[in-house]
């Protein structure tokens, strides 16, 4: 059974620590960063820009895994589909059978305690509500994307929406 | 203040988040209580930047940036959904390495082939560009100067495009990365029907009772698609759903009719159902008497490799592969007699119940067919025969150009119609399917561009894959690359991209936003406006054109690939570029500049500035004083007005959701060819395939033909490229949004499992993956989305890291010259 584990969010120290670890991560990665492209000089990130020698043959890191840790993330502007925080290896997803509705469908929510999947997704084509998951919604992995334990290769300058204030007003 | 427990651990775990996402939210932040103006964000429309299923989304912004996307609720094509990466629309201009100034290799402070990358100003860049272009062109003519657009320039950037290098430069050297991906479509629309784009539209989803997908990965490729597909399968169980394809992938898991058959063989499965729909009686007679003719095809017609490749040496029919010689129907049955169920069943490697099942579809009068295909499709050495062979079996059961009965051709970028096939961006086409060789033709664009007649030269320039074998022969030498990752997304990049160019005699420019591996292997950067930082138009696979406003300004000396086409233009005056006769015969265009008779020539500058509303910026307008987009919208739609290519006016497209033309009276043609529907068709014709000087739509002969390679003893696995649904393209966008990235982090080999096993190899292990020409490192994957099946290998490329195209083998469709990215053959061994 998957869901929101309130024990996680009891002792405060693990969050925090993790909240102050990847805040020094990202400052140091941008620092790194910086330093590496003077002048607008075009940085070299072999996995996002090629090799500098893009012939090369270079070694591959390992397939990263997913992130299982079941925390939830927050979302980058409220439309955003959720991302998955679990593994969904081998999942049957079909004609047939769906295993993520398993948990996510709203009658199984309160045995699984998963979230329940939008409430948008019981909307048809046309806009009416239905019974269950509209048909055009079934394929969850369209939207909805698992995600891995990398590094992102270059920072990205996105700005939260509730930080930025219209220089106009 | 005191705060409750549940204050408490509420602002921590915002303070947790909001560290993660590199931001400062003030612990007890209640927004409301500023005001309800700071909450406001201003919302406007665009299509989605990335495949060519063209969603509408709208845009949120605030501030100057784009903080948020979701998809458009009024927009036809997606009612409000969006896939995953266009819900991560909002972050792909913001990637922390974009490119904000012009750099160009230098040694000592001068241009120098092999020097260091360095921040230059527009003005130097330009210089030194336009010195080299003039020199090529001294030395060795219009021809050894090219230009690689794509199917993502907007509509008039495609235009301004055609007309620099046709009639400023003089060159047909212009070809899109389109060729990569439709020209076997374009090619077999033109030979078929004798018109470019289909007859239906996605309007066909919501009323076919069968889908056939003929190598096409929609569920990962067109989700939005899928999802329209997926609605209309789970809620009427009578609809059937086959798919086609050489493995098993997502699309797979909602087939009724799941079918892998052997690489290529696809042609034979068409041939077979267009047999058993004749053995078995179900021609509508009456539709192919009326509405069609029989052709049979050239065969043996190579591989479009280099002419001294011993394959072309061998092929008999290489001189015209795509001639064409009239028959009658019982000589097309005789000929589709051969590919009878047991022969197709042992060649294609598919149980003879599915072939059976699949062709009953197509058989059955009673039921409306969709048949859906891209890429599998395009990219084969007989591509415009397996669209071709398609239309076959629509048109002889007559499912075709109405509701729910649609051969339908999917594209795989944004305006691969709209721009590279509809504007003609290729090096033998013209705009609204007119054709460079044809001299009427030429006449009538350089009468609507107001140009002296003689400009545009007659022969067709060099296609994609042959500009790069001209770059490695030292015979194209200035070459500008705008919108594309060529040096990733190019075949046989080993032996021809990169040493073309890489070799001293050429010069390179590369327009792009972001640092790509194509950008570095250049020899000048140029940064580039990109999506909503300009005013742009794409066209979708269903002929829907459709606009956005600059909604926000493109970061540091960024511009627009229009700005840097248009400004460019100014440094050529008309009596270095012209002959002499052509100027002596019309003196007035002597001492003017190309951008004086190209953009300033009268309907280009038509119209002012103050058109464009207030609260919207337009970067090129303000920098050339005029409304450019829409002077070069309103002259390149004259093209196709008053004969089935109608575009609507300019300012109808910004107050819309897109319009499918031919938009006659400012109404949307949904489905072509038929009467009632189309405004094209006479009336009493019931159905006419207009673009055919007799109306009827050509049912064509020709066999199946083996691949250009097949796995050997060596070489013993086919190998399979394409897309993943997380990524785009080559990932020049989709990598830089962490959340995309961080849900399909590189590229992996899918393999099958016993493959795998045979040569020692673990999930997860790294492999050598090589060709004849080239090699790679990867890690395996044999338990993942695609279910690989024995002696086939899928590879990505996506990848920067892993540029699977140095190993894939340059052979094309001899009559469309697009790449066949989806059969070699490699070798695999454990590192």
């Amino acid at each position: 059974m998957r869901g929101q584990n309130y024990c996680r969010l009891n002792p405060w120290a693990r969050p925090l620590l993790g909240a102050v670890l990847s805040g020094c991560v990202i400052l140091l990665s941008g620092a790194i960063y910086a330093q590496n492209a003077p002048q607008g000089a075009p940085q070299i990130v072999p996995r996002v820009t090629g090799n500098a020698d893009p012939m090369s043959d270079p070694p591959v890191p390992p397939i990263p895994r997913p992130i299982t840790d079941d925390r939830r993330v927050m979302r980058n502007y409220p439309e955003q589909p959720p991302v998955i925080p679990h593994s969904i290896d081998n999942y049957q997803l079909t004609l047939r059978t769906n295993r993520c509705l398993d948990c996510h469908s709203r009658q199984h929510t309160e045995a699984s305690g998963a979230p329940m999947i939008s409430v948008t997704h019981f909307t048809d084509r046309d806009g009416q509500v239905l019974a269950d998951v509209t048909p055009r919604r079934y394929f969850c992995t369209i939207c909805h994307v698992t995600q891995t334990n990398v590094k992102p290769l270059v920072p990205n300058t996105f700005q939260d929406m509730l930080l930025i204030r219209d220089p106009k007003r | 203040m005191s705060l409750s427990r549940r204050d408490m651990l509420k602002a921590q775990a915002a303070a947790v988040a909001a560290a993660a996402a590199n931001i400062v939210i003030p612990a007890a932040a209640q927004p409301v209580a500023q005001g309800i103006g700071t909450l406001e964000i201003k919302w406007s429309k665009a299509p989605c930047r990335f495949c060519g299923t063209g969603c509408g989304v709208m845009v949120g912004v605030k501030g100057g940036k784009v903080v948020a996307t979701h998809g458009d609720t009024l927009a036809e094509v997606n009612r409000g959904l969006n896939c995953i990466k266009g819900y991560f629309l909002s972050k792909i201009m913001y990637g922390g390495d974009r490119l904000t100034t012009p750099l160009m290799r230098k040694k000592n402070g001068v241009y120098d082939k092999n020097g260091e990358f360095t921040p230059v100003s527009w003005d130097e860049a330009f210089g030194v560009m336009a010195d080299r272009l003039k020199a090529v062109l001294k030395a060795k003519g219009p021809t050894a100067v090219g230009m690689f657009g794509s199917g993502q320039w907007t509509i008039w950037e495609g235009y301004a495009a055609t007309k620099l290098m046709r009639a400023g430069f003089r060159s047909n050297n212009l070809d899109p990365n389109a060729r990569h991906c439709m020209a076997s479509a374009a090619f077999a629309f033109m030979r078929t029907f004798g018109a470019d784009e289909p007859m239906g539209c996605y309007d066909d989803f919501e009323a076919a009772d069968a889908f056939v997908l003929w190598g096409s990965n929609m569920a990962e490729m067109h989700p939005i698609l899928w999802t329209r597909l997926t609605d209309r399968r789970l809620s009427h169980p009578h609809v059937k759903v086959a798919v086609l394809s050489t493995f098993t992938h997502r699309s797979s898991d909602l087939a009724d009719i799941p079918i892998v058959f052997k690489p290529g063989a696809d042609l034979a499965i068409l041939n077979y159902i267009a047999n058993h729909i004749i053995t078995t009686g179900r021609v509508n007679k009456d539709f192919v008497k009326n509405h069609t003719t029989f052709v049979k095809g050239v065969t043996d017609i190579g591989y479009g490799l280099r002419s001294d490749h011993p394959l072309e040496m061998k092929a008999k029919g290489t001189a015209n592969p795509a001639a064409t010689e009239p028959i009658d129907f019982d000589a097309y049955a005789k000929f589709v007699k051969d590919y009878t169920l047991e022969k197709v069943s042992a060649l294609t490697g598919v149980e003879r119940g599915f072939l059976q099942e699949l062709a009953e579809l197509y058989a059955d009068p009673s039921r409306k067919v969709m048949s859906l295909w891209t890429m599998g499709c395009n990219q084969h050495v007989r591509g415009v025969w397996a669209n071709q062979l398609i239309y076959n079996i629509h048109l002889l059961t007559g499912k075709i150009a109405e509701p729910g009965n649609s051969p339908f051709s999917l594209t795989g970028q944004p305006s691969a119609c709209g721009t590279a096939r509809e504007v003609g961006t290729f090096a033998h086409r013209l705009p609204a399917d007119m054709a460079v060789a044809n001299p009427e033709h030429r006449k009538h664009t350089e009468e609507i561009w107001h140009v002296p007649h003689g400009l545009i030269p007659p022969k067709p320039g060099y296609h994609a894959v042959e500009q790069d074998r001209m770059l490695r022969d030292g015979k194209l030498n200035f070459y500008w690359i705008q919108v594309n990752n060529n040096l990733q997304a190019a075949p046989n990049n080993t032996q021809e991209t990169y040493p073309g160019y890489r070799n001293p005699d050429n010069f390179i420019v590369v327009s792009d936003a972001y640092p790509t591996v194509t950008a570095l292997a250049a020899d000048v950067i140029l940064p580039a406006a990109m999506w909503v930082e300009k005013e742009g138009a794409y066209g979708n696979a269903e002929r829907r054109t459709h606009f956005w406003r600059q909604l926000v300004n493109a970061p540091g000396e960024a511009r627009s690939d229009l700005w840097q086409m248009m400004e460019f233009s100014k440094r050529f005056t008309t009596d270095e570029m012209w002959p002499a006769e052509i100027l002596e015969a019309n003196p007035n265009y002597r001492g003017k500049t190309l951008f004086d008779v190209l953009f300033k020539n009268g309907n280009v500058d038509r119209y002012a500035a103050s058109e464009i509303p207030a609260e919207y910026e337009n970067q090129e307008s303000k920098a050339f004083g005029f409304y450019v987009q829409k002077g070069l919208f309103e002259e390149y739609a004259t093209f196709g007005r008053g004969h089935g290519h109608d575009l609507g006016p300019f300012d109808l497209y910004h107050e819309t959701r897109g319009l499918r033309w031919p938009v006659v009276e400012n109404r949307e043609t949904r489905w072509r060819y038929r009467e009632g529907l189309d405004p094209y068709v006479k009336p009493g014709r019931g159905v006419e395939f207009y673009g055919q000087p007799d109306g009827r739509a050509k049912i064509i002969a020709v066999p199946y033909e083996p691949p250009a390679e097949s796995p050997d003893k060596e070489y013993d696995i086919w190998l399979v490229t394409g897309r993943v649904l997380e990524h785009w393209h080559s990932g020049s966008m989709t990598m830089r949004v962490p959340e995309l990235f961080r849900a399909f982090p590189g590229a992996v080999c899918f393999m099958h499992a016993e493959d795998a096993r045979v040569r020692g190899i673990n999930q997860g292990a790294e492999i050598r993956l090589a060709s004849r020409r080239g090699e790679i490192r990867i890690r395996v994957d044999i338990r993942g989305r695609n279910r690989m099946p024995r002696g086939v290998v899928f590879v990505p490329w996506f990848d920067a890291s892993e540029l699977i195209n140095k190993t894939t083998l340059d052979a094309t469709d001899p009559i469309s010259k697009q790449t066949d990215f989806k059969k070699c053959a490699v070798k695999i061994t454990a590192v």
